[in-house]
């Protein structure tokens, strides 16, 4: 068979299972969206800005597990699709983005549209190539997918010069069954001595701490590690990008660590004799102060990546292997030796810990004239039987949503944990939807975050994506605030943002529904009515207070056991 | 300390970039870095001089091999070593300076590669540390120039790099 690179493209996603691009077209693309047009195996979502497109296919990679596609056009497309695949990149997610390129014989010539797309995504992606012959194309792409979708996954960029997709130049088209990389050959099966050794430290634990991270949900183990944790009995806590890997409501999770962690989270993490950490990279809002961190601790720790270990914190039994792997091991050990021991200090641990959650850190002060935010993500909950899949901007309304959402299922919380994205909510929240047609989509926001890339509520419509928008509108930059009320004796720069567009016209005007909320009383009404227009795209704009603050929290440069509670 | 490291990458375009870039953006320093072509033509190495603690070095190792484009990467410091540096040096040698020299060009066992009437030009191979000897000994003898290729490295013994098979 003799095809096109257009082509070729296109029957490579086939051959991947790809059912859907995300994408905007330009110059250099033309080819690959005409030989696009001509098929129907492969549906094409066409955004409004290409940041959108990027996160989208984020969105819909991070609620199927699959990997999300991609196509841009070359120059000012790749540029605007930066902030998207680092955004992927700090998360791990498996993205293959398809870049255009000016013709081969113009590069370097700063040529109209023509930007250095290898070289200005080389520091945010796992890997990028640029196809320079159309008889390369399609082991170029079976190799992104195949980099993208194994080891630590991640975003992996190939740029394609126009001659390539030359609809006129047809090369002999066979999809390469397997691929091999003698450079890239990452490690699932974990070492088995080490395994042994942190079984051993792990079964003997006084007073243990199971930390897991976003690798669980990427490598989903979430089934293993439900096991492993139930079977020791031991309390768990779940980082910002693992949260919904061990069930929100089991008694034996201490709720989210770090920064915004819950009281016994970072407790019990200080005060740990062993640690197990699972997929988790310790970063610097996990681990507070460096020097402070874990002090009594044994840290036994589990990753795919190499490089993820002993980075931050020097581990005492590193494991490197597939977390589901490994995890499968583990149980099968902890069986063996029958369990954890049954031990008086073990008891004595639990008391303490209940003694910690006894704190109730997440209460809040409620007031009958004024939406407190965390109420709004509370009743969201209630609404949607906690079982939504939920997407949320950066700032305040992320972490209230990480705090008062309680996930039970991996895959339903999608958030750029990272690089902290804002403008990633929504377009993130339309890829989940487009994935899960019959699921409920929220996307918690802020009125700041939102108007980062509201212009995807005309992609929206477009595609009759009901998502339901839940904006938490205080008015203010509402993390930037509170710091500088905590840390600049509240000096508000640049953190009040005035002439505010009217939401709801904002929203009719792309053909939308727009609610205003002002009362604790009517918020959930207004949910469960705009959750019962299951057809429609909602946009819920809370007005909330302004002043409210994000507790408990550990400051920069503190270590977990010194946090600011209400 | 300071370490060689010595990388075999897929001869790709861009792959020194790809290097070059990893120790920028995270802020490891690189005190030389030399790049050519080996008897495998599918492959380059990469022999680079850094330094950093033990943990600095490790995680130097570790992101090296994650480059997608790396096939090996070896810390010489880890084995028994050859290090050797090729340095060319310009001096102004006039009368009266010039013997002296030649004699300290011989006593390092260098060559003189290019004479004038009023300059030499010294070639010599070395451990690094050999070379700034050189340097420190031509005393108050001005340099016209020095250009120096950066360390290579090359394990003892009868065993190369062992390149993974697919």
């Amino acid at each position: 068979m003799e095809l096109s690179g257009g082509q070729i493209l296109v029957e490579c996603l086939k051959a991947e299972g790809v059912d859907t691009v995300f994408g905007y077209p330009g110059g250099a693309v033309l080819h690959i969206y005409d030989a696009l047009f001509q098929q129907e195996d492969v549906q094409h979502v066409l955004v409004r800005h290409e940041q959108g497109a990027v996160h989208m296919a984020d969105g819909y990679a991070r609620a199927t597990g699959k990997p999300g596609v991609v196509l841009v056009t070359s120059g000012p497309g790749a540029t605007n699709a930066v902030t998207g695949i680092a955004t992927a990149h700090m998360d791990s997610i498996p993205l293959v983005v398809f870049t255009g390129q000016v013709h081969s014989a113009l590069i370097g010539n700063d040529a109209f549209q023509e930007v250095d797309n290898v070289g200005i995504t080389r520091p945010c992606v796992k890997h990028n190539f640029m196809v320079k012959d159309v008889r390369d194309m399609a082991e170029t792409i079976k190799k992104a997918f195949y980099v993208a979708t194994t080891g630590r996954p991640g975003p992996v960029v190939v740029d394609i010069p126009k001659d390539v997709t030359d609809p006129k130049v047809k090369v002999p088209f066979e999809y390469p069954e397997k691929v091999a990389m003698r450079s890239y050959q990452p490690t699932e099966k974990g070492h088995s001595g080490q395994i042994r050794k942190a079984v051993d430290l792990i079964v003997n634990a006084e007073r243990p701490m199971i930390y897991t991270g976003g690798g669980v949900i990427l490598g989903r183990a979430a089934d293993e590690l439900t096991h492993f944790t139930r079977k020791l009995g031991y309390p768990i806590t779940q980082t910002l990008m693992g949260l919904g890997a061990y069930p929100a409501n089991d008694k034996q999770h201490l709720g989210m660590l770090g920064m915004h962690g819950t009281y016994e989270a970072n407790m019990g993490m200080h005060h740990c004799d062993v640690l197990i950490a699972i997929g988790a990279r310790f970063d610097d809002r996990v681990t507070g102060d460096l020097s402070k961190f874990c002090p009594y601790a044994k840290i036994v720790h589990v990753d795919i990546d190499p490089s993820s270990i002993s980075k931050n914190v020097i581990v005492d039994v590193p494991i490197v292997g597939a977390v589901k792997s490994v995890l499968t091991e583990m149980i099968e050990l902890v069986n063996q030796a029958g369990g954890a021991k049954k031990t008086k200090e073990l008891e004595s641990w639990w008391d303490q810990i209940e003694q910690w959650r006894g704190m109730k850190c997440l209460e809040y002060k409620w007031s009958d004239e004024i939406i407190k935010p965390q109420y709004v993500v509370q009743k969201l909950w209630e609404v949607t039987g906690g079982d939504a899949f939920v997407t949320s901007d950066v700032g305040q309304h992320q972490m209230w949503a990480a705090q008062y959402y309680g996930f039970n299922k991996p895959h339903r919380w999608i958030n750029s944990g990272g690089l902290g994205t804002m403008g990633f909510g929504l377009p993130a929240a339309l890829g989940a939807k487009w994935a899960f047609p019959d699921e409920e989509v929220a996307c918690v926001t802020g009125e700041g975050s939102i108007q980062m890339c509201s212009q995807e509520l005309s992609t929206a419509l477009q595609y009759q994506l009901p998502i339901k928008i839940v904006s938490l509108n205080n008015g203010y930059l509402g993390m930037v605030r509170q710091w500088q009320e905590f840390f600049y004796s509240g000096r508000y720069a640049m953190s009040y943002m005035e002439s505010l567009p009217d939401f709801v016209k904002l929203a009719e005007s792309y053909g939308h529904v727009g609610m205003r909320i002002e009362k604790p009383s009517d918020v959930e009404g207004a949910l469960r009515e705009a959750f019962a227009m299951k057809d429609r795209l909602v946009f819920m704009d809370f007005q909330t207070d302004p002043e409210e603050n994000v507790y408990p929290m550990v400051p920069a440069g503190a270590g977990l056991n010194e946090m600011i509670l209400l | 300390m300071r370490h060689i490291i010595s990388i075999l990458m897929e001869n790709e375009a861009g792959a020194l970039s790809r290097v070059a870039g990893l120790f920028s953006a995270r802020g490891y320093n690189i005190e030389s870095l030399c790049v050519a072509p080996t008897h495998d033509e599918s492959l380059s190495r990469l022999t680079l001089v850094t330094s950093g603690d033990e943990q600095v070095i490790e995680q130097i190792v570790k992101q090296l091999n994650k480059l997608i484009d790396v096939v090996k990467v070896q810390d010489m410091a880890d084995t028994a070593h050859i290090e050797r540096e090729l340095m060319l040096v310009k001096l102004q040698a006039f009368d009266g300076v010039r013997e002296e020299v030649y004699r300290l060009a011989d006593i390092f066992r260098g060559q003189i590669i290019d004479v004038t009437e009023s300059s030499y030009t010294v070639q010599l191979v070395g451990p690094g540390s050999k070379l700034d000897a050189f340097i420190d000994a031509l005393g108050s003898t001005p340099v016209v120039e020095i250009v120096r290729s950066g360390a290579l490295g090359i394990a003892r013994g009868p065993r190369g790099m062992l390149v993974p098979e697919v």
